[in-house]
């Protein structure tokens, strides 16, 4: 089958490659890019674990075409806070025990991510909705609605956060 | 879990599209969203062997007022319909319905346009457009027309569309006297819905119902239009005794099917609750005005 050239801003860095049409985006993340912190749930659109902000937009990537994300923008749990440097988001899930297994986390980070750009201070009922469409099978859902509280309130103070014993 | 390979198609405008699905017939699949097509060519139920993705083109993603409706592009996300504060003024139904579609990653990347084209029976949008007396246009390279949304959904996953016409525009009737709900019974957050209800009520000054669309998602080979219940509510008050009267109506004109979302017996008896509900919410929504 005929390969073709995709392009797209992957966390702030251009990147292009040949692919197969029928490459999936949460694919092209982890296995052309090496990405792997977007996981690879269901596979079949539930649970949100492959959820990537496309164009600043939360998407289950394992249900997108990496030719569909083509010139557009990709950011991935990868993009948005590191070891030493972590994400408020990421910060509040650590303070607030948002995750247990830690594999829905990173779906669970950016799809939070979308919403508090939208709704810097979102009530429980709005966090609820926001994050329907990503499953945890460990810890249920309520240190993850305390981990967004916290994170709003962490984001409004500019407050990012180091990894504890990193240093 | 991948789709069979493909051959990939970006085409820049309508007319190149058409002429894409018109060379390769059959073979050949539009994509919009993907938020449908893409789990079906992953669990390998549908395998084109051509993929004509539309979201290169430009110019599909809009909504506008046009006076005496909504002009809605075919690429317009869920996501966007849902949050439109036009839409939500002038149209609450539209955006109601939006709100209860799958979840906000898929709302994401699902459009209008893929949502009516795919005419799942569980698809939500469908009742929505019946009930409303919507309008669909169809353009190829040749032209467009338009078709009412009442004979755009012919069977399960079958359109009126011909092979080489696209979905372009949806036109949603909108005015002062029109009142609309669409709620939906489902098991969980994201899930399709067991059953859904779409009610459209036309209102004269004096609160009586002029004309009343019905239409019923999940409970049929396609969207039903429960057009008996609709010919109750119209020209009378709407009163308890109306309202059950045409809920016990929808619920016989229900076509349902057992499935793992209940039996048949269990969906009417739904169906009969759900409807009385949502005239009842769509008449709220002129006293809220």
């Amino acid at each position: 089958m005929t390969k073709v050239r995709v392009s797209m801003e992957v966390n702030q860095q251009m990147r292009d490659a040949q692919i197969e049409p029928r490459l999936l985006l949460v694919s092209f993340l982890r296995e052309e890019l090496g990405l792997t912190g977007t996981h690879v749930g269901c596979e079949t659109t539930n649970c949100g674990a492959c959820t990537v902000l496309l164009d600043g937009r939360g998407v289950k990537s394992c249900t997108v075409l990496a030719l569909q994300a083509e010139g557009k923008k990709v950011t991935t749990i990868e993009g948005i806070g590191t070891a030493e440097n972590l994400n408020p988001i990421q910060l509040a899930f650590w303070e607030k025990h948002g995750l247990q297994c830690g594999f829905c986390t990173p779906g669970m980070i950016l799809a939070s991510y979308e919403l508090l750009e939208a709704e810097p201070d979102p009530d429980e009922k709005v966090i609820r909705e926001a994050l329907s469409g990503n499953l945890c099978r460990c810890t249920g859902y309520v240190n993850i609605i305390k981990s967004v509280k916290y994170a709003a309130k962490l984001r409004k103070k500019g407050m990012r956060g180091m990894r504890k014993g990193a240093a | 879990m991948n789709p069979k390979s493909f051959e990939y198609h970006a085409p820049k405008s309508v007319a190149e599209a058409s002429s894409l699905a018109e060379e390769y017939g059959m073979d050949a699949k539009f994509l919009a969203g993907g938020q449908s097509l893409i789990p079906l060519m992953k669990l390998r139920l549908l395998s084109p062997s051509h993929l004509i993705d539309l979201g290169r083109i430009p110019g599909l993603s809009y909504i506008r007022d046009e006076g005496n409706h909504l002009a809605i592009g075919a690429m317009e996300r869920i996501a966007e319909i849902a949050r439109s504060d036009l839409v939500r003024k002038q149209c609450p139904i539209l955006s109601q319905c939006a709100h209860q579609i799958a979840d906000p990653l898929v709302r994401n990347m699902g459009t209008i346009g893929g949502n009516l084209s795919h005419a799942d029976p569980t698809n939500d949008m469908p009742a929505v457009m019946v009930a409303a007396g919507a309008s669909i246009v169809a353009a190829s390279g040749q032209g467009s027309r338009v078709i009412p949304a009442g004979d755009f959904f012919v069977d399960t996953f079958t359109t009126a569309l011909k092979g080489t016409e696209i979905l372009v525009e949806v036109k949603m009737p909108i005015g002062p006297t029109r009142r609309g709900a669409y709620l939906k019974l489902e098991r969980q957050a994201g899930d399709f819905g067991i059953v859904g209800v779409a009610a459209v009520l036309e209102m004269s000054s004096d609160g009586r119902c002029v004309a009343a669309g019905i239409a019923l998602t999940g409970v049929g080979p396609t969207v039903v239009k429960a057009t008996r219940a609709g010919e109750i509510l119209k020209g009378v008050e709407l009163d308890k005794n109306t309202i059950d009267r045409a809920s016990r109506a929808a619920a016989e004109e229900a076509q349902p099917s057992g499935d793992l979302r209940g039996s048949a017996e269990y969906k009417r008896a739904m169906v009969e609750v759900m409807t009385s509900r949502t005239i009842q919410a769509a008449a709220r929504r002129q006293a809220e005005r």
